[in-house]
């Protein structure tokens, strides 16, 4: 039988050490709901999502009491949308308006983020994947809880390097788009290479093809758990260091797990995934930066920060993936600038650059993220940056991305502000010389060779 | 609405406080009255806080878990202590392979 002491120790990571469960994301399936005529598809969008999730925030709300466990978000994720509204979208406004349906229909079921305003163009770009990536400005603009996702490459295909250029322009036309709220419209915009069909995460969540009709993924969370755990063993050797992380990741991954079950039960909809991502949030102690200070650096970005980092999110998977046989996603450590206090310290103490951030992402998912730079930024420059990025997901057969924030009328120096979970940020310096050239080129980069690995 | 009506549906109670004059009389007296059966009772003091778990099944208890957890919460916020009551699956899940 449980005793008083596990009690209190789960009590403790609830109540003091910030354990929560991140996301109740629900994913739906929209291909039948195509139609070539406008209207018709917004209503069997609208229909179709208010119907299967109209339950989902008072189930997360009710499993979240009887268990004590905070639910921080419930969300729904949906088939791109692209492949959704080809036959009745024949211009970028067509397509912000079933942006507008969706909007409607994520307030109307009362979730924060709906994802899937997005277009899988890896290896080529169809009439319609252009039309709503060129409509991606001015819906996140109009809309208030839609995120949208655009992935570019993939180790499969290569990287398709019109759609990175097309990306660097539609970031910066969002930032102008949503200039007056410091460019928010970028911090729901994400550019991914190999982006999974189950990830529960903004915002790069979308319901892939590979998919049942509906489907619930759970994100967990949970560095101030690891952080507190680590606190204990300071100066013990890397056995127990990788032990304490493992030991961790598989509690907090049961609770994820226990949490996925429930909703898939009361909701009759069947159980996706577990993503097992920590995912820090901008309150002091819930840090993947402060994981890696416990870990014995001064500050993220110093040198070791990569070996830490690969540690940590290695030990991570081995120990949840013993506490859930359906591990998917992103499943890593998240190192988002914006909404980890720990990244904010250390860029604004010079400790980390964007470079480090870069090499960072190599070994933890999943990119470059919520990361503030100068609203001067060219697209050039912010495609290379992605082309960059997606380089390394290509190349070492995992997730990227880039989640950017040009935030017109702010330099170096400069602080934003986004709000709530996402937080707020120092602008960054990028590293300005010109990349134009190499930009223009047109076409894609080929697949890599899957032998020779060096 | 969740009614208790299954065959054993174990509950922990937990209840956190500096003082604890009275407090166990009260959880017991309400949990009789809605003839929840206590299984277990353990307690200890960490940081001078008082620290007492009951796994209780609630199984014929004839309330809605949340109107249960409520009252008991009202109950412990009227004695200046923090009542919980959880589901065991969390700490069963969470501690046991």
């Amino acid at each position: 039988m449980i005793n008083i002491y596990e009690v209190l120790e789960t009590n403790k990571m609830i109540e003091q050490e910030n354990l929560d469960v991140r996301t109740i994301t629900m994913g739906i399936n929209l291909l039948d709901c195509a139609d070539s005529d406008l209207e018709r598809l917004c209503d069997k969008v609208y229909d179709k999502i208010t119907r299967l999730a109209k339950d989902l925030v008072k189930t997360g709300e009710d499993i979240s009491r009887e268990y004590g466990i905070p639910i921080v978000n419930k969300r729904v994720s949906v088939t791109p949308v692209a492949m959704v509204g080809g036959a009745a979208c024949h211009t970028p406004e067509d397509y912000v308006k079933v942006a507008h349906a969706l909007d409607r229909a994520a307030r109307e079921i009362g979730i924060n983020f709906l994802g899937g305003y997005s277009a899988v163009v890896s290896k080529g770009m169809t009439r319609s994947d252009e039309l709503l990536i060129r409509s991606i400005p001015q819906a996140l603009a109009e809309t208030e809880r839609i995120c949208s996702s655009v992935n570019v490459g993939s180790t499969k295909t290569g990287i398709n390097m019109d759609a990175v250029r097309l990306m660097g322009e539609t970031i910066l036309r969002t930032a102008e788009y949503t200039k007056e709220q410091d460019s928010l419209g970028c911090a729901k915009l994400v550019v991914l290479c190999n982006a999974p069909d189950d990830n529960p995460f903004m915002a790069g969540a979308f319901h892939g093809v590979s998919e049942a009709d509906a489907i619930i993924n759970v994100g967990v969370s949970g560095p101030g758990v690891v952080k507190y755990a680590l606190e204990q063993i300071r100066g013990a050797s890397f056995e127990v260091l990788c032990e304490t992380i493992k030991r961790t990741a598989f509690k907090i991954t049961r609770v994820g797990q226990l949490v996925a079950q429930e909703a898939s039960r009361r909701l009759g909809v069947p159980f996706g995934i577990i993503d097992l991502s920590l995912a820090p949030t901008p309150a002091v102690g819930d840090s993947v930066a402060e994981i890696l200070e416990e870990i014995g650096l001064e500050r993220a970005g110093a040198p070791g920060t990569t070996a830490a980092l690969a540690l940590l999110n290695d030990q991570v998977k081995k120990g949840g993936v013993m506490a859930s046989s359906y591990v998917g996603g992103l499943s890593g450590a998240f190192i988002p600038v914006s909404e980890d206090q720990g990244m904010i310290e250390a860029v604004e103490c010079g400790a980390l650059t964007l470079e480090k951030l870069e090499a960072m992402t190599c070994v933890c998912s999943v990119g470059l993220d919520m990361i503030a730079v100068p609203g001067d930024t060219s697209a050039a420059t912010l495609s290379g940056i992605i082309a960059d990025e997606a380089a390394i997901g290509m190349v070492n057969q995992k997730t990227t991305a880039v989640r950017i924030i040009p935030v017109i009328g702010k330099t170096v120096g400069d602080t934003v502000e986004f709000g709530g979970l996402l937080g707020h940020a120092p602008v960054m310096p990028v590293n300005t010389f010109d990349c134009t050239a190499f930009v223009n080129r047109t076409g894609r980069i080929p697949a890599p060779i899957h032998s020779f690995k060096n | 609405m969740i009614y208790m009506m299954s065959v054993m549906n174990k509950t922990i109670i937990t209840v956190v406080g500096k003082d604890a004059v009275g407090i166990i009389a009260r959880v017991c007296t309400y949990l009789a009255e809605n003839k929840a059966n206590i299984l277990d009772i353990s307690q200890t003091i960490v940081q001078e806080y008082f620290n007492m778990m009951m796994i209780v099944d609630v199984a014929k208890v004839n309330k809605p878990f949340e109107q249960m957890a409520g009252e008991l919460a009202e109950i412990g916020l009227s004695m200046g202590v923090q009542v919980k009551c959880q589901r065991e699956e969390i700490f069963d899940k969470m501690h046991r392979i």
